[in-house]
C-alpha cells in the first residue's frame, strides 16, 4: 500500500499504568489480587443527562433494559474511594511529579494549574461513571529515526476497572486496577506509516520507562491508536495492549477504510440511494417454526421474534471482506449488538448456512420480497431488541453509502479490531469539582529538573561506550528493573560490567522462567554475589545456583549459599590432587592420545566441580601435568 | 449568565475579565509568561487562588492559566447559550396513585452543563420527569419546591413548615408524601415530623443521596424512584427515611423516622435504624415489611402539632466539661436540656450542682447516651441515682438527636412542664423500644 498516497494520518494516545507507592486518589497500593474477592456490590449507572437535554441513547437504552455490574473487591487493593462510596482525595503528587517529569524530558510545557475533569464513562468500568483525567503539560515532541514527532500534551488519569466478565445483562469488573495512576502521552497526527507508528510507540514507551516510576508487565502499557486516510474518516481504536501490534492494526485498519471506500462506488453503481433504506421489519417468525438452527429455535423459544429486513442493491457487498475474517455484516453484526443488545445477526450473503436451510433462505427472501440484487438481514431475539437491532443495522447500511464512518473500535488480539460506539461528539468533560486543583510552581519544576532522568537514547550511548556492552545487551540492561542497581555496582568497580549485565537481564530471566522467585533478591544478595567472585571464592559457574539458593532464603547471605552449596572454591593443593588423580584414573587414554587427552579430562573435572574451579586453572594444571607425563 | 457569575474571581484578575467584558463560557485568547492559549472562560471556585483563569480547551480539558500584570486577556466571541430542549415527557397513566414531592434543598435530580461545567438542579415537576422518567410507572407525581437550603440550615420553623405542606398534600388527596431533604440534617427533619403528624393517613418519606445526582452512579435517582413506589403503595403510614440499605443499588430500606440516624459520613448506606430494624425495604419493586408492628395506611384523621420550642439544647457530656456551660444555659433561658451522657448515661459529679440549679430554675433535663446503640441506665451506678435524684429522667434507647427534637417539640405543645413531661414520657411515634434486640456487631 501507498501510504503516502493514501494521506494516512496516525496519532498514538500512549496510557502507562505508575509504580507510584499510592494509587491516584487515595492511599491504597497499585496493585492487583488473585485470589477469590473478599466481597462483591452492586450497581447500575444511569446517563447523566446533559444540559441540551441529551442523553447518550444507547447508554439510556442499557440502563432501561437493567444492564447492571457486579463488582469484586479486597481490602488490600481497594478502599470506599475505588468504591465510590467516599470523595478522592487530592492528586497524587508522586504521580504528578512522574508526569511532570516527564514533560521537562520531551519538551511539553507544564501547565500552570492542573484542573481534574470527570470524563463521563457509563459501560461500568468506572463505579462512578466518569474517569477522573487531567492535563499536565502541552505540546512538546520526540525524536525517532531523526524525524521529530509533535506531541499534543502529557496527561494523568485514573485506570478503569478490570473486566472479568459479560454475563448476560450483568458486567462483572474487579476494582483493584481502578484508580491506579496511568501517564497518557497524545501525539499529533504525525505518523504516516504502520512502521512509524510501532517505532513512535516504542520510543514514547522507553521514555516513559525511563523516569523509573512506571509498573511492568502485561496490561501494563496500553495504545490507543487514532488513524484515518483521505476520503476516510478518523478511527480511534482503544486498547491495543502489545507493541508489536500498533503496526498490524494501522495496516488492517487502512485496509478496511480503502476497501470501504470502494463498497461505496460499487453501491453507487448499483444505484442505491440512501432512501431506498426503509426501515420495514417484517416478522419472520413462522418461516422457522421447524428450523434446525439452534439459535433461531432458542430465542423462539424464550418468546423472542424473527424480524428481517431488506437491503436493496446489498447483494454481494456485506459479504465483502474487508480484512481477514472481516466482512461488512460483521461491522453491521457489532452496530446490531451495540444498538440492541443482541448476541448477533445472520444474512444472507452468507446463508445458508448455520444450520438456516436452502429452502428457508428461498422463503425468506420471497417474504421480504428480495431480489438477487438484494440482501436479507435477520435478528432473532427478544422483539424490541431485535427491532433495535436492525434500526442499527440500516444505519450501518446508510453509512456505507457515504464511506467510513466515525467510531471508536477495540483491538482483537490478532490486529483486527471491531465497533464499539460512535465517537462522541463534544467530550463529555466537566469539572471534579472534589479534587483540588493544584498549582504547577517554579519552585517544583526546578526541583524535578535538578534530578531529571537521562534520556534513554543518551544512556544507550553511554551504556556502549562506558561499560563496554554490545547494543542488545545495554538496551536489556537500560529496561531493567536493577538499571540502578548495575550503574552502581560498575561504578564502584564491584564487578565486570558485561557479567553483571548478563545476570541482571537473561540470567534473572530465565531463572524466572523456571519458577524462581527473583523478586526476593534484594540488592545485597547481588552484590553478595559479585563479592565472592571478585574475591575468587567462587567462579562464575556458580551464579545461577546461588541465585537460586537466596531466591528461596529470603535473609540469607551470598556466604550462607556458598557454604550450603559447597560451591567455595578449590585450594590450589586441592585442584592439583584432583588433576593428578584424574590423569592417574585415566592413565591408557593419556598414554594414547598424548596431549589431545586435554579436552576430554578437562571436561571430566569440570563436571565434578564447576563453579569451584577457574577454568583456566584447571587447564593450566591439566598441560603441565600431560606435558609432564610425556617427558617422563 | 450575568457579571455575577465572574463572582469567584477576585482582585486584579476580576477586574481584568470585566475590562475585557468577558463572561463565563466566553470564548478568550490569553497570552501569559509567553504563551498563548486559547479556551472557554469557567467559572473558578471559591477556594481557589487570584492568580489563575480557568479555560476550557478545545478537547474539553480545563487548565488554569498564570495571570499577572504581564497577562494579555482577549475576549474573541459570545458564549453560545446551550438552550435546553426538554425530552418529551413520559405519558401520566390514569388511575395510578398520586404521590407529592416536597422538595427541601440539595439536588435530588440535576442536569449537567457542559459548557460551563454547572450542575442545574430539576426544580420542577416537569423537569423531575423528564430526567427520571420511571417515575411515572409508579405514580401520577407532583413536584414543589418548599425550600432550597443548606440541610445544616434547616430549623424548627422549617420543621413545621414541611408538616403544614404535608397536611395541605395529604389534604388535597395525595396518597403519600415525599420530601426530599439534604442528608445531613434530615434525621432530625423524619424525627420532627414523626412527631408534628399525628393520625397520619399515609406514608410520608423522606429521601436524600449521598452522591451527586450529576454522575451516573448517584443513589439520587434508584432512591427517589424507591421513596415514590413506597409512597404509593406502601401498607404503612408513618414518617420514614427512604435510602441505600447497602453499598448495592440493589434495595431501598426505609427506617422509622424516630430510630435513624446519619452514621456514616460518606457511604450510601450511612443511614442506620438504631436499636431498631427498619420498618421495611423495597427489592425488585416491591415492598418487604420487615417489623410487624407498625401503623397502617387509611387510619385516623390528620392532626397536626407542630409547635417547636426554640430553648432548647444538645449537649454532650466530655471529660473536663466545664458546669458553666450548663450555668449559660439557664441564665439564657433555656427551657430544656438533652445530656448526652456517657456510657449508661453518665456525666461528671462536677456538674451535679448546675444541674440541680437548673432543674430548681425549671429547666428540664433528660438523659441519653453517647453510645448511640443500647439504652441508658441510671439505676446501676451511683452517679446514675445520683442524677436521678436530682431530677434528671433517662431517656431508655431513644437516640440522643431524636430526644432533643421531641423536647423541642414536647416543650412547643404543652400548657407547663408537666405536660411536656407527660409527653417525653410517652410513646409517640416509635422513639422508646422496649426490647433491646441482638442485631450483630452493634447493638
Amino acid at each position: 500500500m501507498d501510504y503516502e498516497k493514501l494521506g494516512l494520518k496516525v496519532g498514538l494516545e500512549v496510557h502507562q499504568e505508575l509504580a507510584t507507592k499510592h494509587k491516584m486518589f487515595c492511599a491504597c497500593p497499585p496493585e492487583l489480587f488473585r485470589d477469590d474477592p473478599e466481597y462483591t456490590f452492586i450497581r447500575r449507572l444511569r446517563p447523566s443527562q446533559s444540559e441540551l437535554g441529551e442523553v447518550d441513547p444507547a447508554a439510556l437504552f442499557e440502563f432501561m433494559r437493567g444492564r447492571t455490574m457486579i463488582y469484586e473487591a479486597n481490602r488490600a487493593t481497594s478502599c470506599l474511594v475505588e468504591m465510590d462510596e467516599e470523595p478522592p482525595g487530592e492528586l497524587n503528587p508522586e504521580a504528578l511529579d512522574t508526569c511532570l517529569t516527564l514533560a521537562l524530558m520531551t519538551g511539553s510545557q507544564p501547565v500552570d494549574e492542573v484542573h481534574v475533569m470527570r470524563k463521563i464513562v457509563v459501560d461500568g468500568s468506572n463505579t462512578t461513571g466518569f474517569q477522573r483525567t487531567c492535563i499536565t503539560s502541552l505540546g512538546g515532541s520526540v525524536e525517532v529515526g531523526g524525524k521529530t514527532y509533535r506531541l499534543q500534551h502529557i496527561g494523568l488519569e485514573e485506570d478503569a476497572a478490570r473486566k472479568i466478565a459479560d454475563e448476560g445483562e450483568v458486567s462483572r469488573y474487579r476494582i483493584d486496577r481502578l484508580g491506579i495512576p496511568l501517564m497518557e502521552v497524545a501525539t499529533a497526527p504525525d505518523i504516516h506509516s504502520p512502521t512509524e507508528a510501532e517505532e513512535v510507540a516504542l520510543a514514547i514507551g522507553w521514555i516513559m520507562r525511563a523516569t523509573g516510576r512506571v509498573r511492568r508487565g502485561l496490561g501494563t502499557i496500553r495504545q490507543d491508536v487514532n488513524i484515518s486516510i483521505v476520503g476516510g474518516a478518523l478511527t480511534e481504536i482503544k486498547g491495543v495492549q502489545e507493541l508489536n501490534l500498533v503496526s498490524k492494526v494501522v495496516e488492517y485498519e487502512v485496509q478496511r477504510q480503502v476497501k470501504l471506500i470502494e463498497l461505496v462506488s460499487e453501491l453507487k453503481r448499483r444505484g442505491v440511494r440512501e432512501s431506498d433504506l426503509e426501515e420495514a421489519f417484517i416478522d419472520v417468525s413462522d418461516l422457522f417454526s421447524d428450523t434446525q438452527s439452534r439459535i433461531i429455535k432458542g430465542a423462539l423459544r424464550r418468546g423472542g421474534r424473527v424480524l428481517a429486513v431488506r437491503l436493496p442493491g446489498f447483494a454481494g457487498v456485506i459479504g465483502a471482506e474487508l480484512y481477514p475474517n472481516r466482512r461488512l455484516g460483521t461491522e453491521m453484526a457489532d452496530c446490531a449488538r451495540y444498538g440492541g443488545g443482541v448476541r448477533g445477526l445472520f444474512h444472507t450473503d452468507e446463508l445458508p448456512a448455520h444450520d438456516i436451510s436452502e429452502g428457508e433462505v428461498r422463503a425468506l427472501k420471497e417474504n421480504v420480497g428480495a431480489s438477487d440484487q438484494d440482501a436479507v438481514v435477520i435478528v432473532a431475539d427478544d422483539a424490541q431488541k431485535s427491532r433495535r437491532a436492525l434500526e442499527a443495522v440500516i444505519e450501518r447500511a446508510a453509512e456505507a453509502l457515504k464511506g467510513v464512518p466515525a467510531e471508536t473500535r477495540s483491538a482483537n488480539p490478532d490486529g483486527t479490531t471491531y465497533f464499539t460506539r460512535p465517537r462522541p461528539g463534544a467530550a463529555r468533560m466537566y469539572p471534579e469539582t472534589d479534587v483540588v486543583s493544584v498549582v504547577i510552581t517554579q519552585e517544583r519544576l526546578r526541583r524535578l529538573e535538578a534530578s531529571l532522568p537521562e534520556m534513554p537514547e543518551a544512556r544507550l550511548e553511554r551504556f556502549k561506550a562506558d561499560y563496554g556492552l554490545n547494543e542488545k545487551l545495554a538496551r536489556q540492561a537500560i529496561d531493567s528493573d536493577y538499571v540502578r542497581l548495575f550503574e552502581e555496582m560498575v561504578r564502584a568497580d564491584e564487578a565486570d560490567p558485561t557479567l553483571l549485565a548478563v545476570t541482571l537481564t537473561e540470567t534473572l530471566k530465565s531463572l524466572e522462567r523456571d519458577g524462581v522467585q527473583t523478586a526476593n533478591l534484594g540488592d545485597d544478595s547481588i552484590r553478595g554475589v559479585f563479592r565472592l567472585i571478585r574475591a575468587g571464592n567462587t567462579a562464575k559457574e556458580s551464579i545461577p545456583p546461588l541465585l537460586i539458593w537466596l531466591s528461596s532464603h529470603p535473609g540469607g547471605t551470598a556466604d550462607d549459599a556458598l557454604q550450603e552449596l559447597g560451591l567455595a572454591m578449590l585450594s590450589k593443593e586441592e585442584l592439583g590432587m584432583l588433576v593428578e588423580a584424574k590423569v592417574s584414573e585415566n592413565r591408557e587414554m593419556v598414554e594414547r592420545m598424548g596431549v589431545k587427552a586435554l579436552g576430554p579430562l578437562m571436561g571430566m573435572i569440570m563436571a565434578e566441580v564447576r563453579g569451584r574451579v577457574r577454568a583456566e586453572d584447571v587447564q593450566a594444571l591439566l598441560r603441565e601435568a600431560l606435558a609432564s607425563r610425556a617427558r617422563g | 449568565m450575568g457579571e455575577d457569575s465572574l463572582h469567584d474571581y477576585r482582585g486584579g484578575l476580576r477586574k481584568a475579565l470585566i475590562d475585557v467584558g468577558a463572561d463565563i463560557g466566553d470564548h478568550m485568547r490569553v497570552e501569559s509568561r509567553g504563551r498563548v492559549y486559547e479556551g472557554t472562560l469557567m467559572p473558578r471556585l471559591e477556594s481557589e487562588d487570584d492568580r489563575h483563569i480557568v479555560l476550557k480547551l478545545r478537547n474539553g480539558y480545563n487548565i488554569g492559566v498564570y495571570f499577572d500584570e504581564g497577562t494579555r486577556i482577549e475576549r474573541l466571541g459570545q458564549a453560545e447559550k446551550p438552550e435546553f430542549r426538554p425530552p418529551p415527557l413520559p405519558e401520566t397513566q390514569e388511575g395510578l396513585p398520586r404521590v407529592s414531592i416536597i422538595s427541601t434543598g440539595g439536588t435530588i435530580a440535576s442536569r449537567v452543563d457542559y459548557t460551563t461545567g454547572g450542575v442545574h438542579a430539576a426544580i420542577s415537576s416537569r423537569d423531575l420527569l423528564s430526567i427520571v422518567p420511571e417515575l411515572s410507572d409508579h405514580a401520577i407525581v407532583d413536584a414543589d419546591i418548599l425550600y432550597s437550603v443548606f440541610s445544616e440550615n434547616i430549623e424548627s420553623d422549617h420543621w413545621s413548615g414541611m408538616a403544614r405542606k404535608a397536611e395541605e398534600k395529604i389534604q388535597e388527596g395525595a396518597q403519600g408524601v415525599v420530601i426530599t431533604h439534604g442528608t445531613d440534617t434530615m434525621g432530625y427533619s423524619s424525627a420532627a415530623l414523626s412527631f408534628a403528624l399525628r393520625s397520619l393517613p399515609v406514608p410520608v418519606i423522606f429521601v436524600g443521596s449521598q452522591r451527586s445526582s450529576d454522575r451516573p452512579s448517584s443513589d439520587a435517582a434508584t432512591n427517589l424512584v424507591g421513596v415514590v413506589t413506597a409512597a404509593a403503595t406502601a401498607p404503612f403510614a408513618e414518617v420514614v427515611l427512604g435510602m441505600h440499605e447497602t453499598t448495592s443499588d440493589t434495595s431501598i430500606v426505609f427506617h422509622r423516622g424516630t430510630k435513624v440516624r446519619k452514621c456514616h459520613t460518606s457511604a450510601r448506606y450511612a443511614f442506620q435504624s438504631v436499636n431498631s430494624s427498619p420498618l421495611a425495604r423495597l427489592v425488585d419493586g416491591e415492598i418487604e415489611m420487615i417489623a410487624e408492628d407498625y401503623r397502617r395506611r387509611g387510619e385516623g384523621a390528620l392532626e397536626v402539632m407542630d409547635g417547636f420550642e426554640e430553648k432548647v439544647a444538645l449537649l454532650k457530656f466530655h471529660p473536663g466539661l466545664r458546669p458553666e456551660l450548663i450555668d449559660v444555659l439557664v441564665d439564657d433561658g433555656y427551657r430544656g436540656v438533652i445530656l448526652e451522657g456517657t456510657g449508661l448515661g453518665h456525666v461528671s459529679e462536677g456538674l451535679n450542682e448546675s444541674i440541680r440549679r437548673a432543674i430548681e430554675e425549671d429547666v428540664i433535663l433528660y438523659m441519653t447516651s453517647q453510645c448511640i446503640w443500647g439504652r441508658v441506665d441510671m439505676d446501676v451506678y451511683t452517679t446514675g441515682r445520683e442524677l436521678q435524684m436530682i431530677g434528671v429522667e433517662p431517656l431508655g434507647d431513644m437516640l440522643p438527636e431524636t430526644a432533643f427534637v421531641k423536647l423541642k417539640w414536647a416543650l412547643g405543645n404543652s400548657e407547663d412542664i408537666d405536660g411536656a413531661r407527660e409527653l417525653m414520657r410517652r410513646n409517640i411515634a416509635g422513639e422508646y423500644t422496649d426490647r433491646t434486640l441482638y442485631t450483630g456487631e452493634f447493638g
